[in-house]
């Protein structure tokens, strides 16, 4: 499979990276040697096999709707790069 | 006598015993750490005052008559797991001063039974690697051959354990990563069955494999040490509800009419080093020695688990890797002119190569047009690896195999060529894969005197059986009292 520059730079965008031209075609050529690689999987005939999303068949995990603790706001907010009167800051998010 | 030198077992009872104490124990691990971390780069974070004060806790309920066979043991622990008030930076630029407000539950039970954490231990970034060279904090030598990789992604832990810079470590294992630097090191490495050990806290790379193990110097120590992390956990939806067995009740001798399975995929494998094979095959004899039944069974997915591995993944850690975003914690590049420059410049800068290349892979796979294809079609080959399990565990009571095709390779040598270092770790991942337990002993040198290991495969919870097969290999292949000469 040819993965060309721009498919690099669509996948990058949605993955919110931006890479310059030498990354991007390092990636271009390792991207298509590994998916290449991947296709093998096409020789199999899975017609019928059910997908395995998970290795244990846990149902799901429910507990009681009670009230516990959490991490208090001090604590949450401790890693933030940037914060004010108990709240995340971030950059402009419009225009 | 070096009190570094002792098992997390003997050092359990010269404690009981009150020959000596945590303190005089964590203080000669520490200081030989001092003198050689700089050489073997095992360690991120050294806590030697925390350290100390544990130990001297250790002591008092020690004194008190409380003693669990960790308590007062110093461990090292892989720097993916979270540690409240200590550095937990996942070898990556972007969680490089993070400093967790929570334990991870493994830490809490080890905190409960009293053991004591020497340090943080280098990884590949985010344990996507096999070499621990993706690390963008630190390089980690092998403490055999210093020219030489580890093993990874735990390669940190395992060159710990080898070193005697710690008397036993946690590592992850998504799919070798646990197994893999515990064979390239000479030490014992359990994944244990997806599960059975909590990941509340464990910074996740791809959920659907993830799991945390021992790594240690013998099989009897990781039994100790999986018998105090595991369990359910109400925190961890993924953990199952399951009692924990003493598993240290598995290290006993005999293994007579036990069934080995010898999966001739993995024998036909192109690119096994010789004196690998050499190796392996002279643990099989070992077994028949012991009265095991060697029996050849096959796994025809096998060539396609690499294949499906870096499909699944890939996309999980896409997934999981999309909270790295410069707002909640971690890194953030500053003076961005927006929000979406600011997510942007944040991970373009925070994250390394690998890492890059395994968000980009799978947020290829999962994108529209190609996710049926790719992702889809991984599962259900997912879903035929785990059935090739099913099918020989019921001719075998377990799997022996190499855990690499070749010994540790030098710095440097793959780090360039992905796919390469990808195929390096072949007979480990299917285990991630299906979700069954692998566990990894030495069972010879080469002739340039580098560690290698076998890997031994359970079937579902059967640490048990794995820990008692591979505690007979240990005790009847005699290595000798072999160390890295450092």
């Amino acid at each position: 499979m040819t993965i060309t520059k721009d498919d690099v730079k669509y996948v990058a965008n949605l993955a919110r990276l931006t890479l310059d031209e030498s990354s991007i075609d390092m990636f271009a050529d390792q991207m298509a040697k590994i998916i290449d690689y991947v296709d093998t999987l096409n020789q199999i005939d899975t017609t019928g096999v059910a997908p395995m999303a998970n290795a244990v068949s846990l149902n799901n995990a429910f507990r009681e709707d009670n009230n516990t603790p959490h991490l208090d706001r001090e604590k949450t907010l401790a890693n933030a790069p940037d914060k004010e009167d108990g709240f995340f800051i971030v950059p402009k998010v419009i225009g | 006598m070096n009190l570094y030198d002792l098992s997390m077992e003997t050092a359990h009872l010269l404690l009981k015993k009150k020959e000596i104490s945590s303190k005089e124990l964590v203080t000669a691990v520490l200081d030989r750490t001092e003198s050689l971390n700089e050489t073997i780069g095992a360690y991120i974070t050294l806590c030697r005052d925390t350290a100390l004060q544990q130990a001297q806790l250790a002591d008092k309920e020690i004194a008190a008559g409380n003693i669990s066979p960790v308590t007062g043991i110093p461990l090292a622990i892989k720097d993916n797991i979270c540690t409240q008030d200590i550095k937990t930076t996942c070898g990556s630029k972007i969680l490089e001063n993070f400093i967790p407000q929570y334990n991870a539950t493994v830490m809490d039970k080890l905190a409960k039974a009293g053991a004591v954490m020497v340090g943080k231990t280098n990884m590949d970034e985010f344990a996507m690697g096999s070499s621990t060279e993706t690390s963008a904090l630190e390089t980690t030598r092998n403490p055999w051959d210093l020219e030489r990789i580890p093993g990874g992604s735990s390669g940190g832990s395992a060159a710990a354990v080898s070193a005697d810079i710690c008397l036993g470590a946690l590592g992850s294992d998504t799919g070798g990563s646990i197994r893999q630097p515990a064979s390239h090191c000479g030490v014992v490495g359990l994944k244990p069955t997806y599960g059975r050990v909590s990941r509340y806290g464990l910074v996740a790379f791809a959920s659907s494999l993830d799991q945390i193990g021992p790594i240690t110097k013998t099989v009897m120590d990781s039994a100790l040490l999986l018998n105090t992390i595991s369990g359910h956990d109400p925190k961890d939806s993924t953990s199952v509800p399951r009692d924990v067995p003493d598993y240290a009740l598995s290290c006993t001798p005999g293994i007579k009419g036990m069934t080995v399975g010898i999966p001739k995929e993995y024998f036909a494998t192109q690119g096994v080093d010789g004196e690998v094979l050499t190796a392996i095959n002279n643990a099989i004899a070992t077994v028949e020695r012991l009265g095991g039944e060697c029996v050849d069974i096959s796994l025809p997915h096998t060539d396609y688990a690499v294949a499906a591995y870096y499909v699944i993944a890939p996309a999980e850690a896409s997934s999981n890797l999309a909270r790295y975003d410069g707002v909640k914690y971690g890194l953030r590049k500053e003076n961005a002119a927006n929000l979406m420059e600011m997510y942007q410049q944040t991970r373009s800068t925070g994250f390394g190569a690998e890492v890059k290349r395994r968000i980009l892979l799978g947020t290829f796979s999962l994108s529209a047009g190609y996710y049926d294809a790719y992702y889809g079609k991984a599962s259900q080959v997912r879903t035929l690896i785990r059935n090739d399990f099913l099918d020989a565990f019921k001719k075998c009571d377990v799997i022996l195999s190499p855990v690499a095709p070749t010994p540790a390779f030098k710095l440097g040598e793959k780090i360039n060529d992905p796919l390469t270092m990808y195929l390096s770790d072949i007979f480990t991942l299917s285990a991630n894969l299906a979700g069954i337990p692998g566990l990894s002993i030495p069972c010879g040198f080469s002739k340039r005197g580098l560690p290698i290991g076998l890997q031994l495969l359970g079937n579902f919870f059967e640490e048990e059986t794995l820990l008692k097969v591979a505690y007979n290999i240990e005790q009847e292949i005699d290595l000798g009292s072999a160390k890295p000469a450092l």
